[in-house]
C-alpha cells in the first residue's frame, strides 16, 4: 500500500515544491560531476595530498543545506566539497583550492580538507575527527549571546562518535541549550573500519539521546527526507529549544581517500548501495511525479559537465601562490576596535 | 601608586574588560559560583550575571573550542583553564584550531581569544599538578604567550591580550597570586614582545620569565654582595620574544644564564641559548648556561620538590662558574 502511494505521489507529505526539487537535483548532479572531475585531476597529478570524495553522500549536504538559512553557520568535516558547493561556494574557486592555487577559496593555504568562505557563513572543513564540534558550539554560543536567530549546523562522520570531543560537545550543547544542529553522516566506516567493530552502540542517534538531545535517524540517501528532517529540526533549534541531532544513514561509493584500496568491504556491498544512488532515486521519483523529462535531465547533465570542466580549466590556469606569501596571515593585525578607542 | 596583589591586578583587567566591552565574556571551570580555583573571578557571577560569567562542565577541549568558535563569530571570550596541567586535554583545540585558523582560512577568520591558565610548581601538588609547559605553547606559530612576573605585568599584559586579534595563552604562576606590587588604578597596556630590564648590572645577564624572574632577582642580590652585578631580564612574553633586549644585554655583559622552572631538555632556555649563540657568538666570553628544573616528574615530597626546582643558590653557583 505504502509502495503504491509512493508511486502515485512520491513526494506526499514533503515540504518541498517542484521547483525546489529540481534545484536539489541540480545541486546533487553538480556535486557528483565536480567530484568526478576532481578524481580525474588527482589522477593527472593536478591535485595532491588527501582527496576525500563525497560521491554517494550528496543527498545529505544538499538536502540539509537547502533547508537552512543562507546565514546559518556550516562547520564541516574533511569530506566537505559537497557542503561547500551546496552552500554556494564558487566551484571555480573550490577546484582552484584543490589545485592549491592563489585563486582558491583559501589561496592554496587550506587545500581539500580546509575550505572556508566566511562571507557565506561556511566556517570551514576540519581534519581532526570531532575536533570541529566544539567550534560549532562556540558559534552557537555567540549567536545565543547576541540574541540572534542564527544557528550552527555541524556535519560530522560516524568516526567522530568515539572521540571525547563528540561527547564534550553534545553535553555542553544540551546543558546550555545551544542553537546547534548536529548532522552525523553515518556511512558505516571510520576510514576503513566497520562501525560495528569499534562502536559499542552503533545507532549513533541513541548516543545523542543519552544527552537529552532530540535525535532522529534519517535516510541520508533520500534528499527529500533529508531536507524535510533538517527543516523540522532547524525550526526547533531556531526557536530556542536547544540542540538537535540527526543521524543520516548514507554510503560513500568511492574509497575513503584516493589512496584507499577498499580491502575492508565487498564489491557486492558497494553495488547494493549504488542501487540507492541519491541522484537516481530523486530522478525516478520526479519522473514518476511528472516533474522531470528527458530534455531537462539532459540539460542538467550538460550544465553539471560544463561547470566541472570550467572549474578545472579555471584552476589549471590560475597562478600558484607567490613564494613570498609564505609567512603571510600567521597572525591577524592587532585589533583596531579597542573597547576604549 | 596603589599596591595590589597579582590576583587583584588580574581581576582589575578582567573587570575593566567586562565593564567596557560587551563582546567580552568569561567561561571556565568553577569561575562563577565557586569564585575561581585561585579566587581570581570571585564575586564576578554576582556582579555580571550568568550571561557574562559562564561556569562550564569539566571538559577542557570543548571549553577552549567553544571559546574559539565564539571568537570566530566576533565575540571576545576569555577562557580560564584551571591549571596548565588540564590544558593538555585542550591541546588539540589550541594547536589544531586556535593557532591555525587565521592562516588556513587565508586571513578570513581571526581568533581573538584569551586563554588564562595557572602554571608552575612549588606547592607540593605532585607530578600531575606541577607543570611548566610554557615552551610547548611558545613553540606554535599563530599563538602568543604571555608570562607575567609581577602585578604590574599581570594587569598590563592581560589588558593587551584583550586587544589582540589572535589567541593569547596567558600563563599565571600559582606561587605569585598573593605577591604584591604597584599597579595603577587606570587601565594601561604592556605591548607584547618588550622585555623589562628588571635589574641592571654589567657582569652577567640573567634571563627569566614568570616566577623565575624573582629567583633570578634574589640570586642577583646575593651576587651583588660578592661584587657581581647582574642584568635581570623579565621576558614578559615568550612569543613574540624580545630578542633585541636579550642580545643588547648579552653584548654588554658577555655572559648569559637562563633561569626556568621548566625541564631543561628541549625547554625554552635552549631556544634562548640558541638565539644568543647564533646572533651574539662573538660577544660571548662563556657558554650560555641554563638553570632549569630537573628532568623528572615532580615528586610530592617537599624537599625533593625543592631539589627539582632551580634555587637561588644554584643560580649563584652557575654564575660563579662563568663570571
Amino acid at each position: 500500500m505504502a509502495k503504491m502511494i509512493e508511486q502515485q505521489a512520491p513526494f506526499h507529505g514533503s515540504a518541498t515544491t517542484p521547483a525546489q526539487r529540481l534545484e536539489l537535483l541540480r545541486t546533487m548532479m553538480r556535486i557528483r560531476r565536480f567530484e568526478e572531475k576532481a578524481a580525474e585531476m588527482y589522477a593527472r597529478g593536478k591535485i595532491r595530498g588527501f582527496l576525500h570524495l563525497y560521491i554517494g553522500q550528496e543527498a545529505v549536504a544538499t538536502g540539509a543545506i537547502a533547508a537552512l538559512r543562507p546565514d546559518d553557520y556550516i562547520v564541516s568535516h574533511y569530506r566537505e566539497h559537497g557542503h561547500a558547493l551546496a552552500r554556494g561556494l564558487d566551484p571555480n574557486r573550490v577546484m582552484a583550492e584543490l589545485f592549491g592555487r592563489e585563486t582558491g577559496v583559501t589561496g592554496g593555504r587550506g587545500g581539500s580538507m580546509h575550505l572556508f568562505d566566511v562571507g557565506k557563513s561556511f566556517m570551514g572543513g576540519y581534519a581532526i575527527v570531532a575536533g570541529h564540534m566544539p567550534l560549532a558550539c562556540g558559534l552557537a554560543v555567540a549567536e545565543q549571546y547576541k540574541g540572534t536567530q542564527r544557528i550552527a549546523a555541524n556535519f560530522l562522520g560516524d568516526g567522530a562518535v568515539n572521540e571525547g570531543e563528540f561527547h564534550e560537545a553534545l553535553n555542553l550543547a544540551a546543558v546550555w541549550k545551544l542553537p546547534v544542529l548536529f548532522i552525523c553522516e553515518n556511512n558505516f566506516y571510520g576510514m576503513g573500519t566497520d562501525v560495528r567493530r569499534v562502536s559499542a552502540v552503533i545507532e549513533v542517534y541513541k548516543r545523542a539521546e543519552a544527552y537529552g538531545i532530540p535525535s532522529e535517524q534519517v535516510d541520508g540517501m533520500d534528499v527529500i527526507e533529508m531536507h524535510d528532517a533538517v527543516a523540522r529540526a532547524a525550526a526547533r533549534v531556531r526557536a530556542g529549544a536547544g540542540p538537535a541531532f540527526l543521524e543520516a544513514i548514507c554510503y560513500r561509493f568511492r574509497g575513503h581517500s584516493m589512496a584507499d584500496a577498499e580491502l575492508y568491504r565487498s564489491k557486492e556491498e558497494v553495488q547494493r548501495w549504488r542501487a540507492l544512488d541519491p541522484i537516481g532515486q530523486l530522478e525516478r521519483k520526479m519522473r514518476a511525479a511528472g516533474e522531470l523529462d528527458d530534455a531537462t535531465m539532459q540539460r542538467l547533465q550538460a550544465e553539471a559537465d560544463a561547470v566541472a570542466a570550467e572549474a578545472a580549466r579555471f584552476a589549471d590556469e590560475s597562478p600558484q601562490p607567490a613564494r613570498e606569501s609564505l609567512m603571510r596571515d600567521i597572525y591577524a593585525p592587532a585589533d583596531g576596535a579597542k573597547a576604549d578607542a | 601608586m596603589p599596591e595590589v596583589t597579582y590576583r587583584e591586578a588580574i581581576r582589575q583587567a578582567l573587570r575593566w574588560q567586562l565593564e567596557h566591552d560587551e563582546r567580552v565574556f568569561l567561561m571556565g571551570e568553577d569561575i562563577g559560583a565557586y569564585g575561581g580555583s585561585y579566587a581570581v573571578t570571585k564575586g564576578f557571577l554576582q556582579e555580571f550575571g550568568e550571561r557574562r560569567i559562564k561556569d562550564t562542565p569539566i571538559a577542557e577541549s570543548v571549553i577552549v573550542g567553544t571559546g574559539i568558535g565564539a571568537a570566530m563569530a566576533g565575540l571576545k571570550p576569555m577562557v580560564e583553564i584551571m591549571t596548565i596541567n588540564f590544558s593538555l586535554l585542550a591541546i588539540d583545540q589550541i594547536v589544531n584550531n586556535a593557532s591555525k585558523l587565521h592562516y588556513m582560512s587565508n586571513g578570513q577568520i581571526s581568533v581573538p581569544l584569551v586563554i588564562r591558565m595557572a602554571g608552575g610548581a612549588g606547592s607540593q601538588l605532585g607530578a600531575q599538578h606541577s607543570h611548566s609547559l610554557e615552551s610547548w605553547y611558545a613553540h606554535v606559530p599563530g599563538l602568543k604567550v604571555a608570562v607575567p612576573a609581577t602585578p604590574y605585568d599581570a594587569k598590563g599584559l592581560l589588558m593587551q591580550a584583550f586587544d589582540d586579534a589572535n589567541p593569547v595563552i596567558f600563563i599565571e604562576h600559582t606561587a605569585l597570586y598573593a605577591s604584591k606590587g604597584e599597579v595603577p588604578d587606570e587601565p594601561y597596556r604592556i605591548p607584547f614582545g618588550q622585555a623589562e630590564l628588571y635589574r641592571e648590572g654589567d657582569a652577567v645577564t640573567l634571563v627569566g620569565y614568570g616566577g623565575s624572574v624573582h629567583q633570578a632577582y634574589r640570586a642577583a642580590q646575593k651576587l651583588a654582595a660578592d661584587g657581581i652585578e647582574a642584568d635581570v631580564l623579565n621576558l614578559r612574553t615568550l612569543r613574540p620574544l624580545d630578542t633585541d633586549a636579550i642580545l643588547a644585554s648579552v653584548r654588554k655583559t658577555n655572559r648569559c644564564v637562563v633561569i626556568e622552572d621548566d625541564w631543561k631538555f628541549g625547554g625554552f632556555g635552549a631556544e634562548i641559548a640558541a638565539i644568543v649563540q647564533e646572533q651574539a657568538f662573538d660577544d660571548l666570553d662563556a657558554p650560555v648556561l641554563r638553570c632549569s628544573g630537573a628532568d623528572v616528574p615532580m615528586p610530592y615530597n617537599g624537599a625533593l620538590e625543592q631539589a627539582a626546582l632551580p634555587q637561588e643558590d644554584d643560580i649563584v653557583a652557575l654564575v660563579k662558574e662563568i663570571a
